[in-house]
């Protein structure tokens, strides 16, 4: 056995944080608390540089390398550059938050910056092995981060029912990848993937461990989505997590959970597609109908944008179900935009916070409008967005979704999606009467970082541009499944 | 040569589109004077390049020009078009709504002075004017369709231009409404039109017309009626909406709550006048149908006759010339259904040239009088306003067609066309246009003898004031009263002398104007004709029977009054359309409204469906959200179930 030593040059990404995190981890005990602005520029230039070494290393060809185990697409580079974005924006988003309760610390930056190298790792991988490892450093991560508080209960209670579930679930979908081990003899996806068209494995003697090794995987993925009935944990973790973190959990690994769809289910397991599209189907409408109906009755900003996300977890499963070229377009352009919309409004948590005072309460926004109309227009745009209302992009990504299902003649499920699309619109209205047409109950200003301001409204308002000019992402969305 | 007629045609249209636009979105910025100067200029350009459309057209006989400017749609091979149609028809056309509208213009500069609302008005008659032109220009009916319902939006913009007058309201409801029922009858028959000939372009409609004469359509299963009547009455009940024929009159009346220099310009010269002018274009489709014809001549007539009398009784000076309007529209509609177009064209183009000198004299008279419009408070007028005064003899002389005068020679044309008309109801019809010309005359030289004449009756505060308005708004009078006297003396090329050609199509057993023809003699022998017939000496009765009971006996009227109260109460209540239609038609649509408001709308939609679903939902989410239980376990065992659920469902052979 020859060891060839394998081309690094596609991974430079991966490899240049992943110093950089340990850099900055041990850089941080030397950072007194006042200085502590230096390790979150440290972190925010690293995520800039890495997405400067991606933009140059990004071609559409496709290269594997590390023995096939890692892939750099054009799909991997696209999503990788929003997981830089995405976790810039919560990283300049959550400052003013940590640091008025005290955990403004390394610790946040770091475990985010290792986040984001789980998610990098999910997202390039091609062995079922390196998507386990990716998972597993993304989410021990983010349990590490709900307990970041570690004085409030909830966060400790978030934490611990988080890495509990997450460990069944973690355990299903290793259990999952070991039956399908154990049918085709490989962990690597494309010959995985050769090995059941070949010897005709989805009819044969092996086709009941399959299934069953497929439904495992599913349900992992599931759980990292948030999919109904795999949703409990996301309204309590959501809710129990320091708004900054919910922050993070809430956007960016819905871009590495989608890719590890694309890897399994799309790549893996395509030739199953008609059987993994009805349990698919099954979901998405649970996650769908739950997650608009439920929010409805929640009075808590937080749970209810959490319910919200289960809800578009439901709409992002209809464009994978479809199985179709334009259908994983449209999945891919619907989870870009949910985590632009979700970062958005959750920053509009962090933005009407203030020590002592978390903001998640509904009642809380109400008459925003009074204290500072560009915030109310902000969020009017951003709840629009979520709603689908058009001219806004929400509108696009639920419209190339439910056109993608609808061209695979699931129009009954077209039908679902849009009722449920109806019922959901009026939690998100409901806080725009809330913001124009209540008196409001707090009075005290709204203080902000004025870099936190710029962004915000910068993210507002290209969820309005991108509505009205949704052209560019769905072109590079396209291209980007090939 | 044609390239440069096709820009100036555009620029017929355009000029008052972009006085419109400068006058109503920049009001503001261009001040008072701007607004007039710039809708004025606009006019007074199409006005201009009308002139010189109409001797390009007419004088240098240039064949007429049908051209299209722009495609706006094509759906299935049909092919909707902005295009222009000139031909002597439209050049007449133009030359009469673009003459009276600069009129009117200039006018309003003088009547409007003090108004608020003065931009905004200029942008409106501007825009009116606009609307009007693309409607007499038009090559195909969806052009003919938006001019027609362009005028209409600017008529209801402008009935209702002082916004904070109840009654001004409500008028302008009023038309809009009333007119939705005669567009409703175009539109269908424009649709029908669209539907046999799969053509909106005139040209193609005329050609293809004479074919469809034998072909028959079944509306009620079982009676064939011919295609041909059905869209020319469909086309008719638009023009009577427009053109304010019994029953659809009722909005004419009223919108006499708008500004004056409106009740002139649209309300009496143009617009009223549309249906006349399409019934004209159309006659090429007309012609093939006599039930249609005879339908029109009845109509007409009725109209000419009974709004007449309406008159009498009126004692507002607006009404009374809108009345008057209406049985001179009622007039133009009779000679279309003797098949004499030229004739009703003719009484048209008088007609709007004496009948706003005498809408702009009577708001000089208003004016003058502090804006008091009840004629029993007026009286010896003549004195302080002789301007005025002779002004509006001219205009009511040319509209009891007194010989010399513009209306003598149009009316006087009608009168013996319908005589020599042989379809069914033109004996029912001649004898109304006859009593019509008694009754005309009756109720102009009431007014005109209760207004100018008679012992003065104005309080003491309003006497002191009169005095003769301001010089711009007199001159339009004088410019208008010009016409009004010499218009007449083109009766013989106009109507005898084949000036429409071709835009005007009479089949041979129709031509009642062509008979007419054959014994006309010249204007004096036309004249001396005129003075030995019935109508003249109809006409004189009538002013004479108003000397009388108004300026020797004024004694009389009174006494008449309470003698023949019930038919007095006939007239005044106007037969009681007004009643019946407020009580049938918009009691009954609201009673019915209401009952769909309280059943479907409450009931049904509000409180089973909408109501009952959001309750349905809320209820469902307060109670599913307890699943949610904040127990580990309970989370842990839901994923295990799900786990359970799928793989039973999904994993065969288990």
């Amino acid at each position: 056995m020859s060891f060839e030593m394998p081309d690094f040059t596609p991974a430079i990404p991966e490899i240049f944080i992943l110093c950089m995190a340990c850099f900055i981890l041990v850089a941080d005990l030397f950072v007194s608390d006042d200085k502590r602005v230096i390790t979150y520029l440290m972190s925010l230039a690293t995520l800039v540089v890495a997405a400067m070494i991606t933009i140059n290393l990004h071609s559409t060809e496709t290269v594997y390398t590390f023995s096939g185990t890692y892939v750099k697409d054009a799909m991997s580079d696209v999503l990788k550059l929003f997981i830089y974005l995405i976790t810039a924006v919560v990283f300049v988003y959550s400052r003013g938050y940590l640091s008025e309760r005290n955990l403004f610390k390394g610790e946040f930056y770091v475990l985010g910056l290792f986040g984001v190298l789980g998610m990098m790792i999910m997202v390039s991988a091609h062995n079922f092995l390196t998507i386990y490892l990716g998972l597993e450093l993304l989410s021990l991560c983010l349990y590490a981060l709900v307990a970041l508080q570690r004085d409030s209960i909830f966060a400790s209670e978030a934490a611990m029912k988080y890495f509990v579930l997450g460990a069944i679930a973690s355990g299903l979908l290793l259990y999952g990848m070991s039956l399908l081990y154990g049918v085709a003899g490989t962990l690597d996806i494309t010959t995985f993937s050769n090995v059941i068209t070949a010897n005709n494995l989805t009819g044969g003697e092996y086709s009941t461990v399959l299934a069953l090794g497929m439904v495992m995987v599913i349900v992992g993925i599931a759980f990292k989505l948030g999919a109904v009935p795999f949703h409990m944990w996301v309204p309590d973790i959501y809710h129990g997590a320091p708004t900054a973190v919910t922050l993070y959990i809430g956007s960016v690994p819905k871009l590495a959970a989608f890719a590890l769809i694309m890897r399994l289910l799309v790549e893996g397991l395509g030739e199953l597609h008609a059987q993994w599209q009805d349990i698919l189907i099954i979901m998405a409408i649970l996650s769908m109908g739950l997650g608009n109906i439920v929010a409805i009755a929640q009075a808590n900003i937080k749970r209810m944008l959490a319910y919200s996300t289960i809800s578009h977890v439901g709409f992002l499963l209809l464009g994978i179900l479809a199985g179709t070229k334009e259908g994983y377009s449209a999945a891919m352009f619907y989870t870009i935009v949910y985590t632009i919309m979700t970062v958005g409004g959750f920053g509009m948590v962090l933005l009407l916070s203030r020590a002592g005072f978390e903001a998640d309460k509904l009642d809380d926004y109400k008459g925003l409008n009074e204290r500072s109309p560009w915030s109310a227009i902000m969020m009017l745009i951003l709840m629009f967005s979520m709603a689908g209302v058009p001219p806004t992009i929400g509108f696009y990504a639920k419209f190339s979704v439910i056109e993608a299902i609808i061209n695979v003649d699931l129009i009954w499920l077209a039908a679902i999606a849009v009722i449920f699309s109806v019922i959901g619109v009026f939690y998100y209205i409901r806080i725009i009467k809330l913001m124009y047409f209540d008196k409001p109950l707090d009075t005290s200003p709204i203080t902000s970082t004025p870099d936190m301001r710029l962004i915000l409204s910068l993210n507002s308002l290209a969820v309005l541009a991108l509505g009205i000019f949704p052209g560019s992402l769905l072109a590079v969305c396209v291209a980007a499944i090939t | 040569m044609s390239d440069s007629m096709e820009q100036i045609y555009l620029a017929i249209v355009l000029a008052p589109l972009f006085g419109a636009i400068i006058a109503g979105l920049f009001g503001k910025q261009i001040g008072r004077a701007g607004a007039h100067w710039v809708t004025n200029i606009g006019v007074a350009i199409s006005f201009i390049l009308s002139i010189v459309v109409f001797k390009h057209i007419v004088i240098d006989a240039a064949p007429s020009f049908n051209g299209t400017v722009y495609t706006w749609l094509v759906s299935e091979g049909i092919r909707f078009e902005i295009g222009f149609l000139v031909d002597r028809l439209t050049a007449i056309m133009l030359l009469v709504v673009t003459f009276v509208s600069l009129m009117v213009h200039i006018y309003t500069i003088g009547y409007m002075h003090d108004d608020p609302g003065y931009q905004r008005f200029f942008c409106y008659i501007s825009l009116f004017t606009f609307s009007m032109l693309m409607l007499v220009m038009a090559n195909n009916f969806m052009q003919l369709f938006f001019g027609w319902e362009a005028v209409g939006l600017v008529s209801y913009l402008l009935i209702g231009f002082w916004y904070k007058k109840e009654t001004a309201i409500y008028a302008n409801l009023k038309a809009f409404l009333v007119n939705r029922v005669g567009d409703f009858g175009f539109l269908l028959g424009i649709a029908a039109i669209l539907m046999y000939f799969n053509s909106l372009d005139y040209a193609e409609v005329f050609q293809a017309a004479p074919t469809m004469t034998q072909l028959t359509m079944e509306i009620i299963p079982g009676s064939a009626w011919s295609v041909m009547t059905v869209i020319c009455i469909l086309l008719f009940i638009g023009a009577m909406g427009k053109s304010a024929q019994v029953p659809l009159h009722v909005w004419l009346p009223d919108s006499m709550e708008g500004p004056t220099p409106i009740s002139a310009l649209i309300h009496a010269a143009t617009m009223v006048t549309a249906g006349i002018f399409m019934v004209a274009r159309m006659s090429p489709m007309f012609e093939l149908s006599e039930t249609a014809l005879s339908v029109v001549l009845v109509i007409g007539a009725i109209t000419a006759l009974f709004m007449g009398l309406l008159g009498i009784v009126q004692n507002d000076i607006k009404r009374v010339v809108a009345y008057s309007t209406l049985s001179q529209l009622g007039y133009m509609t009779v000679a279309l259904g003797a098949s004499a177009y030229a004739a009703g064209i003719f009484h048209l183009m008088t007609h709007a040239a004496f009948k706003a000198l005498l809408f702009l004299g009577a708001g000089s008279v208003i004016i003058a009088m502090h804006h008091e419009q009840d004629i029993t408070k007026m009286g010896g007028l003549k004195k302080y306003l002789p301007v005025t005064y002779w002004c509006m003899l001219i205009g009511s002389l040319a509209l009891i067609g007194f010989p010399g005068f513009s209306g003598f020679f149009s009316k006087d044309a009608i009168i013996e066309a319908v005589h020599a008309s042989t379809i069914p109801g033109a004996g029912f019809a001649y004898l109304c246009v006859l009593l019509g010309v008694f009754v005309t005359a009756f109720y102009s030289f009431r007014m005109f003898f209760l207004v100018f004449h008679t012992k003065e009756r104005m309080d003491e505060h309003t006497r002191s004031h009169l005095h003769e308005p301001a010089k711009i708004v007199i001159l339009p009078l004088i410019a208008l009263a010009i016409p009004s006297v010499v218009a007449g003396y083109y009766i013989y090329p106009l109507l005898f002398g084949g000036y429409f050609g071709d835009a005007i199509v009479v089949s041979q057993q129709h031509d009642t104007l062509a008979k007419l023809g054959e014994s006309y003699t010249g204007i004096f022998g036309f004249m001396a004709h005129g003075l030995l017939a019935l109508p003249f000496w109809l006409a004189m009765a009538g002013l004479l029977s108003a000397w009388y009971l108004y300026e020797k006996r004024p004694d009389i009227p009174g006494m008449i009054k309470s003698r023949a109260a019930v038919i007095y109460n006939i007239l005044i209540r106007k037969y009681g359309f007004d009643e019946f239609n407020d009580f049938f038609f918009a009691g009954g649509a609201r009673g019915l409204g209401r009952l769909f408001w309280n059943i479907g709308d409450v009931k049904l939609i509000d409180g089973l469906i909408v109501n009952g679903t959001a309750k349905s939902v809320g209820w469902f989410s307060a109670r599913i959200r307890h699943l949610q239980t904040g127990y580990l376990y309970h989370y842990a065992f839901a994923m295990i179930i799900g786990l359970v659920v799928l793989v039973v469902f999904f994993v065969n052979d288990l």
